[in-house]
This record gives C-alpha cells, structure tokens and sequence, in this order.
C-alpha cells in the first residue's frame, strides 16, 4: 500500500530529477538536486514512522513503547549535513564556472570550451 | 520539446520503478528491532531523553566525528576553489534600513536562540548541527546588511581548530578512563545528574559534544559564507 507519505517523496524526488534533466541553468539544477535530497530524507524518516506513536523523546507519557523508530531520524540528520556540505560546493564549481565563461547555461558553457 | 517529452517519459518509468520498489515496504507498522533496544535503554545508558540525540552522540558517536570531518573538508574545498590573492568585500549597497535596524535588534537573539538549540540537545528536538546552522545566519544577517562588515577571521580559525581537537580530546578522554573511544565518563562513571534527567544538568557528556559541534559548524558555515560573498578586486 503506497501512502501520501510514499507519494510525496516520490514525487519530490522525480520533480528534481526532472530539474536536473531538463534545464539547463546550472543553479536551476543544483535547486533540483536539492530537491531530490528533500524526497530522499522524506523518504527515509516515513519510513521509520510508526501509527499513532509520538516523537521519540522520552518524557510524561512517552515510554519506549509510544515513540516511533529514531534511527532513521538520526541517518537523516547526518543526510541533510552532508547535502549542505556538498551544495556549498557545487555552488562555489557554479562561481567559478559563472567567473570564467561569464554564463550559467550548460549548453553554452560546453559550447565555449569547443 | 523531444528532449522534455523523453524525460518526462523517463521520468514516469522511473517513478513506477520506485514505487513498485516500495509497495512491499509495510508503512506505519512496528518493526524496530535495535531502535527498541535504544529505546528501552536510553534513559540508564546516556541520561538523554531524546533518543536521537542519544544515538547521534553516544551509539554512534564516531559516525558524527566522520560528519563533521565531512563538513570540515567541505568547508575546506570552499575555501580552496574560492581562493584568491587579493580579496574583498565588493558588496555595492548598503542594506535598507529595515534590514540594517532588524539586524542590529535581532543578532544577539539568533545567536542566543542558536546556543539554546544546542545546548538543551538532549531534551528537545535540535541540537548541535541545527544550532550551529542558526548561528550561521545571524552571520549572514550581518553580511547581507552591513557592505564592510567581516567575521573575526582569526578568532574564527582558531575557533574551529580547537573545537575540532577537543571533540577529539572528550573522545580520547574516555578511551583512557573507559578503554573505547567516547566513553561517557561523565555519565558511567561519574553518575553527574542521575536523579536529574529531563533537565538541562544531565545527559553526560552529550551538552558538552554537542557544544562543540554547535560552534565547529557555525565557524564552519559563516567562513563558506564569507568565501562565497568574496570578490577578486584588482590593484
């Protein structure tokens, strides 16, 4: 059974594939990966939800047995540093790139290294 | 238009591929096995409340000093690919004055707000990356708002370096008490806030970690800012 969770994320995740596929301005697809990234984290942490039970802090009425699944909470928190760190980067190669052709468009970037 | 019309095509194919891939996948059911270990034990073993944090810091301790490796060396590259020999601010306009008085008035406040997320890791949801993250952006408020103004840059580095080896150190610390690496001496041996837990004077060393994992991200992330806001001038 697939649920709106499972939906969303696919979806997030095919948005930014088709961003990354189709257009051309290099930050348009970096906003793609991004969103890709979103999908993926959704994806993860849906995963580890459990029905009806709460976030996994353990105070008045919350025992071990009320709060759902926090290991994929914590794999996303590492996903989502690692997605910043690698955004950084690729958005500082886009500096680069935008400072030495003085465009953003793929097409003409591979264009004027001939 | 053939182009978009083959990655939209591909694109459905891929997304069936997905969720066939997923419909196996029970959703919403219970199917923990080492998270209920975690869970059951938690409170004795850390004297963290919140299980994330718990497994962030104390199960898988050595992971995060990995993550902030990762974040170091990406921090790093930044600053290797935006490297210049003369560089400068070159911003032209000065923010509006509603940026520059909302600025003025809110700084201290990000900032407060940052260190609170990161030191109240154990009790509430946030700790030391999302904290850091905050305190990055009071850093960004100032440069979005003010042309001349720059970190502390040396304060900065010498910042990140010493935080960097004195999470190194809290580790090695409890290899040479406990004999494994990230041994919570605070909490195991020591017992500090056993009758305490669900305030802020508990959870062992988690508070102390993840301090430092706060101020390593926010120096981390406010010097890619600056590397990113910094222009080659010519002389």
């Amino acid at each position: 059974m697939i649920s709106v969770y499972y939906f969303g994320a696919i979806s997030l995740i095919l948005i930014g594939l088709y961003a990354v596929l189709v257009k051309k301005n290099l930050l348009k697809m970096l906003i793609g990966l991004s969103i890709m990234e979103t999908g993926v984290n959704l994806l993860l942490v849906s995963v580890g939800y459990v029905a009806g039970r709460s976030a996994p802090i353990l105070s008045e009425g919350i025992g071990p047995n009320q709060a759902v699944d926090p290991i994929p909470q914590a794999l996303v928190l590492t996903a989502i540093v690692i997605g910043v760190a690698t955004t950084a980067m690729a958005l500082s190669v886009a500096m680069i790139l935008h400072e030495k052709y003085g465009t953003l468009n793929v097409e003409e970037i591979r264009r004027l290294r001939g | 238009m053939l182009k978009r019309a083959l990655a939209i095509i591909s694109l459905l194919l891929i997304g069936y591929w997905i969720a066939q891939g997923l419909a196996g996948v029970p959703f919403g059911q219970d199917r923990m096995l080492v998270a209920q270990y975690y869970l059951d034990h938690v409170k004795e073993q850390t004297g963290a409340v919140n299980a994330v944090t718990a497994i962030v810091v104390n199960y898988r301790g050595f992971d995060t000093l990995g993550e902030v490796t990762v974040l170091f060396i990406a921090s790093t590259g930044v600053g290797a690919l935006l490297w210049r020999r003369k560089k400068q601010r070159t911003a032209k306009t000065e923010g509006s004055i509603v940026l520059t008085t909302g600025t003025r008035l809110l700084v201290p406040f990000v900032m407060l707000f940052g260190a609170y997320i990161f030191i109240h890791g154990h009790l509430t949801p946030g700790g030391g990356f999302p904290g850091g993250a905050t305190i990055a952006t009071a850093f960004l408020l100032l440069y979005m708002a003010f042309t001349t103004y720059e970190i502390p840059h040396k304060a900065f580095e010498k910042t990140e370096g010493a935080v960097g080896m004195a999470y190194v150190l809290v580790g090695l610390i409890g290899l040479a008490i406990g004999g494994y690496f990230l041994y919570d001496w605070i909490w195991q041996d020591w017992g500090f806030g056993v009758d305490n837990i669900g305030r802020l004077l508990s959870g062992g060393f988690i508070p102390i970690i993840y301090t430092i994992i706060g101020l390593k991200v926010g120096t981390e992330l406010s010097g890619i800012i600056d590397n990113m806001l910094k222009e080659e001038v010519s002389k």
